[in-house]
């Protein structure tokens, strides 16, 4: 395996790894308005993923760092063509990354409301514009010989791109169910799980017929392996969330996630980003990457510190595993210790 | 309008309002960590009032330098794909580095440091926020790196079957003298607007005679922390005069709009006239500064912008090699202007404070509220400086910007992205500042363990 390779799977774990950890986040988003009642359940939706958002969404930017310097053009390619897109991403990651800052630092209802409406669009379109993004680029787009995008935003909106982005939509929002049964206690926990269960009707078969597609079409061996394997994991997720064992629920989605991403991976490969145009104008892993000596740099700057950041991102996961309790009814007896507000220990 | 021109526009805009927030999250998350420190070691819960109230500050504002950091990364690619493509083999590695050494470190530990006063041990917990400065300030490092190495190309050779370059040192990239001069100047300046942040909010707060035991204590700590870090703000600026007279002669002529080479080169404090040299109305000036900041040697030679551009002409080919010399004459002495009158405030202040003095005068607290602006502007000034005095180029002498513009991005959307950052922006700087100053007006809260208290702790979550 040459160099080259080595990072194009590192940047497919990245990829992976941004939808397995932020699809959650994502989904919890999405679930905003539909399972938290008041404000306070609301709240402990929020501080469920409150410490580790921004860590996640870190995975981003280190996917798109990667990118950057391990395959410059194709960074320079799916960047300056999928545009308007990616603007809409950017525009979305904005208001919901302040969210979280700004929706507790006062009290009104319309403030709070407001902040929860931006978070639900926040999350919602980016989690659905991903996949759009990523089916494309499976499925190939217009580039010419100096491998630069010729079609528009209509071009990305094609059966396949959509069933793509219906695919991430549900299946993040399925992901964040299963996160919050992981993560409450009560009332919010019991309503997760029902609401796992119908995300679960929705993502199942849009993930099952969209992975059956995408083998038909772009797949070999390899990658009927990892999509069939994806497909398992994702029914006996969701069974396992319709039973109550939300651990192996939650083992099940993320599974099924970085699978998904290893089999979009699986058919890229060679290319990074095939032509529709012509198959000689496609960008591939040889074509597209940075020389020998940057990425013997990166390399070693990966293998050094990727375990370090997996153990103390590792760590926040376990120093925050209690469930949220949710909001605190009764005052303290004397004596007692005092219960915290609201996204507390129990 | 063309592609060209509405995407420097965007990048201009996103990029000093990105660096609105990002010197008060890389000083400020410091001086945060030696207020809880202090409580720590003191036991003293006027520091912890103290952390709790900047430290709510600091978060305000971090949320808004880290969201317009990821437009930062993207549009490299989605407006700069010929640049890209260009310098991915050298200027990606930076960045990668950024991200996974240092940005993982922050956005990871400042979770922590939210949602873990009551869930980590106290020294864990002050780590956490140790943590947060140390990756702040070498993500600041490897994003100045990155720049150094377009106002200075090292450590690269240019392929000659592609046309682009390839990394041939890494080290000498991040040791390049350029970013080891930057990083100090980029760093001290941050801390004047900390500095200055601390002070306004201390003000408003003395002058109503609010919290006195918090703010008296932190209105000298601003007010040092402002000094100083305004003369060592000068001092690496200094030594980065004399690094851009050898490295971009171009630049240090364009500051000066000195058209002719000249030995013993005055500074002129302010002019009115053309600034295309035909005409000079009037001028304030100063002998043998300009030489002296560039040579430290009065009677140094300067080169002049028509002399360094026949050079270029002569080794890049035919073509115009100045950048918008007004632009550059003017940012770089506000630049210079605006950090020094921040600076000589604080000194004022400082005396005017001396031995816990309160000084009684409205104007003391009038002018510490207003004098806010200053290191902001003086750094938006700077930025704009640096940034357009290495026009034309991207990459000094390897890239044009005109040559780094995506080639297959439309007008209608480079309009549309620059209309959405826009407002956007503003709506956001708009929604920060109300709720900085409604947190500031409702003072620093009260100690723990005081009856009547609300519950102090967690105070930061969501």
């Amino acid at each position: 395996m040459n160099l080259a390779t080595f990072w194009f799977i590192l940047i497919a774990i990245l990829w992976s790894g941004y939808f397995v950890l932020e699809g959650f986040d994502f989904g919890v988003g999405i679930l905003l308005p539909f399972l938290g009642r008041d404000d306070a359940e609301r709240r402990t939706m929020i501080n469920t993923i409150g410490p580790v958002w921004d860590g996640n969404e870190v995975w981003l930017l280190t996917a798109g760092g990667a990118m950057f310097a391990a395959f410059p053009s194709w960074y320079a390619t799916l960047f300056s063509g999928f545009y308007l897109p990616l603007l809409l991403i950017l525009a979305a990651l904005i208001i919901r990354g302040v969210c979280f800052e700004f929706r507790s630092k006062v009290e009104d209802p319309r403030w709070r409301a407001a902040w929860d409406r931006a978070l639900f669009a926040g999350s919602a379109l980016p989690a659905l514009l991903w996949g759009v993004a990523f089916a494309n680029i499976v499925r190939g787009v217009p580039l010419n010989a100096a491998h630069v995008y010729t079609g528009n935003l209509l071009t990305l909106l094609n059966w396949y791109g959509l069933l793509g982005g219906l695919v991430t939509l549900s299946l993040f929002t399925l992901h964040g169910a299963i996160f919050l049964v992981l993560r409450t206690t009560g009332e919010l926990s019991r309503r997760a799980r029902l609401m796992a269960a119908r995300a679960a009707l929705a993502a199942v078969p849009l993930a099952a017929v969209f992975l059956a597609v995408t083998q038909y079409s772009h797949g070999r061996p390899a990658t009927g392996v990892t999509a069939a394997v994806a497909a398992v994991a994702l029914i006996g997720g969701a069974a396992a969330a319709i039973r109550g064992r939300e651990g192996w629920a939650f083992t099940g989605t993320a599974l099924a996630l970085m699978l998904a991403v290893a089999t979009l991976f699986g058919d890229l490969w060679p290319n990074v980003m095939p032509s529709s145009t012509s198959p000689l104008y496609s960008l591939t892993v040889a074509n597209a990457s940075s020389a020998h000596y940057t990425l013997v740099v990166m390399s070693w700057v990966a293998l050094l510190f990727t375990p370090v950041v997996l153990g103390y991102q590792g760590w926040t996961y376990w120093v925050f595993r209690q469930r949220l309790a949710g909001p605190v009814v009764t005052p303290p007896a004397a004596g007692q210790e005092t219960p915290e507000p609201v996204g507390g220990r129990s | 309008m063309t592609v060209l021109e509405l995407s420097r526009w965007q990048f201009g805009i996103t990029t000093v309002y990105h660096f609105i927030f990002v010197p008060l999250t890389l000083s400020l998350s410091y001086l945060v960590a030696v207020m809880q420190t202090l409580w720590r070691v003191r036991k003293d819960d006027v520091y912890l009032r103290m952390t709790k109230f900047f430290g709510k500050i600091f978060l305000i504002n971090f949320a808004v330098g880290v969201v317009t950091g990821i437009v930062q990364e993207f549009q490299f690619g989605m407006n700069w794909s010929a640049y890209s493509k260009f310098v991915g083999n050298v200027f990606g590695a930076p960045l990668a580095m950024e991200a996974l050494l240092t940005f993982f470190l922050e956005s990871t530990f400042i979770g922590v440091w939210i949602f873990g006063w009551n869930k980590l041990s106290p020294r864990l917990h002050l780590a956490s926020i140790w943590l947060v400065s140390v990756g702040t300030s070498m993500s600041a490092f490897f994003i100045l790196a990155a720049n150094s190495w377009m106002q200075r190309p090292v450590g690269y050779r240019v392929d000659p079957a592609t046309h682009r370059v390839v990394l041939t040192s890494i080290l000498a990239v991040l040791t390049n003298p350029t970013v080891l001069a930057t990083w100090p100047h980029v760093f001290f300046a941050a801390f004047m607007v900390a500095g200055a942040v601390i002070v306004a909010a201390s003000a408003w707060h003395l002058a109503r005679h609010s919290d006195l035991d918090v703010f008296r204590k932190a209105m000298r700590l601003g007010l040092v922390v402002t000094l100083l870090a305004g003369i060592a703000t000068a001092v690496t600026g200094d030594v980065q005069a004399r690094m851009m007279e050898s490295q971009q002669p171009m630049k240090m002529a364009a500051a000066e709009a000195l058209y002719t080479t000249q030995s013993g080169a005055s500074f002129s404090l302010f002019t009115i006239g053309s600034l295309n040299g035909d005409k000079e109305l009037w001028s304030v000036r100063v002998p043998y500064l300009l030489s002296l900041i560039s040579t430290m040697n009065p009677h140094g030679t300067v080169q002049g912008i028509n002399n360094v551009e026949k050079a270029y002409a002569r080794k890049y080919g035919p073509g115009q090699y100045k950048p918008v010399i007004p632009v550059t004459y003017w940012s770089f002495r506000l630049m210079i202007g605006f950090g020094s009158l921040a600076a000589l405030l604080a000194a004022l202040g400082l005396w005017l404070t001396r031995r816990r003095a309160r000084p009684r005068s409205r104007w003391f607290y009038r002018v510490a509220l207003w004098g806010l602006p200053l290191p902001y502007l003086g750094i938006a000034s700077g930025w704009i400086f640096t940034e357009m005095g290495r026009q034309p180029w991207t990459v000094f002498g390897l890239l044009t910007t005109a040559q780094s513009v995506s080639p297959g991005v439309t007008v209608s959307s480079v309009i549309a992205s620059l209309t959405v950052f826009t407002l956007l922006y503003a709506a956001l700087a708009g929604i920060a500042w109300w709720l900085t100053v409604r947190h500031v007006k409702e003072g620093a809260p009260a100690e723990a363990g005081q009856p009547g208290a609300p519950e102090p702790l967690p105070v930061f979550q969501y």
